[in-house]
């Protein structure tokens, strides 16, 4: 049984911020879809949208949005294909205003409306906030946002599909947000599309669970499949994952016909527990979701079908993400070539370790890896290879520090290797490594109600 | 390395496989913590996982990657193991100066362990 109607069909348009420029671009025209969705926001990438609109009032949202949408508004409008993406950054009203610009000059005008949701932005109440008593205890360390206030770059509670069902229930065909939660971008149009209550937790629950399942894009394809990863077909035409969603909360998840790539149980389950903490715990805005209730079977050829997914009450919290100054960081390469590659890189890492005391440079820690021998596996590796024997190993030395100086001073020191310490080394074509400003994750919890999503539309 | 956690000596003689062999693992991060999701082949294999990949045997296994304790969640509608690995990745995120800041191949990292091999 899956409930009267048709299934409204949602595409994944890209799994990250840097994902494939064509996924998007494939997605409309390889078949018949109803929404595409677009994911742009990585944890911290909100502090470097808050710098660009420090400096640029109309900046501060993925700008790479803009020339992707021109490519498919055309084929968008002539589809009816409607878009929830998450592109708008920390100003997604002039992201919208920009869409709108470029949706005029392709002679769209009159036929298009915009969705703009905000009210995710706590950086310019965070003093008030603090001052009210909301502490924004760092989730992992249980520390007292106080500590670091004065380095906060970003603070965006995450928002759940509720204000975007209500940008498409007001004729939106575009609903562009600054942070809202990848599975809340997938929930949204189910919502919309089935009428489903506010507290109708499993149907929720599995909206949820499709959101989780396409947010990674080609991941729960095909992509960075472990299961007969050499016999996946034609992975450079890889299809993006659509979800085929029934009014009763059953879902499954397919490609289009003619793209490479394999749905499978197997590769669907991969997905399922990525990034997974406690199972019977997914926790959303919109619901909590139990992974330990998805029923999964093979219902044809890159055809996964989810049933039975159960979900309870959402909590009276959202997930607050900010973004701080840490400090600095550089890492530094050498390549050392047979014989006795690992134990050169090893001296060579002995050598620079000793010049950096010698310097007295102090640093919060020293990371040095050997790629090709442990840098991935540790000890793991080590007791499986020989590594006397391998062809080359590359030399790969991390700092951190809270200060600028003992870093830079770092970066000065690994091309003198090349000529003063252990033979056989290559690979500094690049040059000299570059000091890297480090901007961390906080994540904290915040009370519901102190966060107000606000709906604007912007008529093109 | 505590030999209760391996089984009795008499039963260490029994044939050995790599868990490759059994499941395959898809990892990721949430800050500080690697999460490894290990998912059986075949779903005769996951009582098995159940028994033979405890926390105890997974807290050894990566005793030199991970700094703070070992979580295990079972999820028998999928066949998985859910792990979370706490101090597993330097801090984390853009903290972490780890080559797999991210957590991506713990996956296979566990996939290296030796447990008994089914009957």
């Amino acid at each position: 049984m899956k409930g009267g109607g048709r299934p409204v069909r949602i595409a994944a348009g890209q799994g990250f911020w840097g994902d494939w420029l064509e996924a998007p671009y494939r997605q409309v025209p390889g078949g018949p879809i109803d929404y595409l969705i677009r994911d742009y926001l990585p944890e911290v990438t909100m502090s470097i949208l808050q710098k660009q609109k420090a400096r640029d009032p109309a900046a501060g949202y993925a700008k790479d949005f803009v020339p992707q949408m021109v490519r498919i508004l055309p084929l968008l409008v002539e589809r009816r294909v409607k878009v929830t993406a998450n592109a708008g950054g920390v100003n997604p009203r002039a992201c919208a205003q920009a869409v709108a610009a470029a949706a005029r000059e392709l002679g769209l005008g009159g036929k298009l409306r915009i969705g703009v949701v905000t009210g995710d932005d706590l950086l310019p109440r965070l003093d008030g906030l603090l001052a009210r008593g909301h502490d924004l205890k760092n989730l992992d360390t249980g520390r007292p946002l106080r500590e670091i206030r004065d380095r906060v770059l970003a603070a965006n509670a995450y928002l759940g599909a509720a204000p975007v069902v209500q940008a498409l229930g007001q004729g939106a065909d575009i609903v562009i947000t600054g942070r809202v939660t990848d599975t809340g971008l997938t929930l949204a149009p189910m919502v919309h599309a089935f009428g489903w209550r506010a507290d109708d937790w499993d149907k929720l629950a599995a909206g949820t669970v499709a959101g989780h399942t396409i947010e990674c894009g080609a991941q729960c394809s095909g992509g960075n499949c472990g299961v007969d990863w050499e016999h996946i077909p034609d992975l450079a035409n890889v299809g993006y994952p659509i979800v085929e969603a029934h009014a009763d909360g059953s879902f499954e998840i397919t490609k289009h016909p003619g793209t490479g790539g394999r749905i499978s149980v197997a590769g669907v389950t991969e997905q399922l527990v990525y990034e997974m903490g406690d199972p019977t715990s997914y926790i959303t805005p919109d619901c909590v979701a139990d992974f330990t209730s998805i029923r999964l079977t093979q219902a044809g050829k890159d055809r996964v079908r989810f049933a039975g997914i159960k979900g309870r009450a959402a909590t009276d919290k959202l997930k607050v993400s900010l973004a701080y100054f840490y400090g600095y960081k550089a890492v530094g390469t050498l390549v050392y070539a047979w014989p006795d590659a690992y134990h050169k890189a090893r001296a060579a890492d002995r050598v620079l370790r000793r010049r950096l005391q010698d310097l007295h440079l102090t640093f919060d820690a020293i990371h040095t890896e050997f790629v090709g021998a442990d840098a991935t596996h540790g000890s793991l590796a080590a007791q499986a290879t020989r590594f006397a024997d391998l062809p080359e190993v590359q030399l790969r030395v991390a700092v951190r520090s809270p200060e600028v100086a003992p870093v830079e001073r770092f970066t000065r020191e690994i091309a003198p290797l090349i000529l003063n310490g252990p033979p056989s080394v290559t690979g500094f074509a690049g040059g000299r490594p570059k000091p890297e400003e480090i901007v961390a994750y906080w994540p904290a919890l915040i009370d519901k109600d102190m966060v107000e999503p606000c709906v604007e539309l912007v008529d093109v | 390395m505590s030999k209760r956690a391996v089984g009795r000596p008499a039963r260490r003689s029994r044939k050995t496989v790599q868990l490759l062999q059994l499941a395959h693992a898809r990892s990721g991060d949430k800050g500080d913590t690697a999460n490894v999701g290990l998912i059986a082949l075949k779903p005769a294999y996951y009582p098995h996982l159940v028994k033979h990949v405890t926390v105890a045997r997974v807290a050894r296994h990566f005793r030199d990657l991970i700094t703070g304790k070992v979580e295990r969640y079972e999820l028998p509608n999928l066949h998985a193991l859910n792990f979370l690995l706490h101090g597993a990745l330097d801090g984390g995120g853009t903290v972490s100066l780890k080559t797999d800041a991210q957590g991506k191949v713990f996956s296979t990292a566990l996939l290296r362990m030796e447990i008994e091999a089914p009957r």
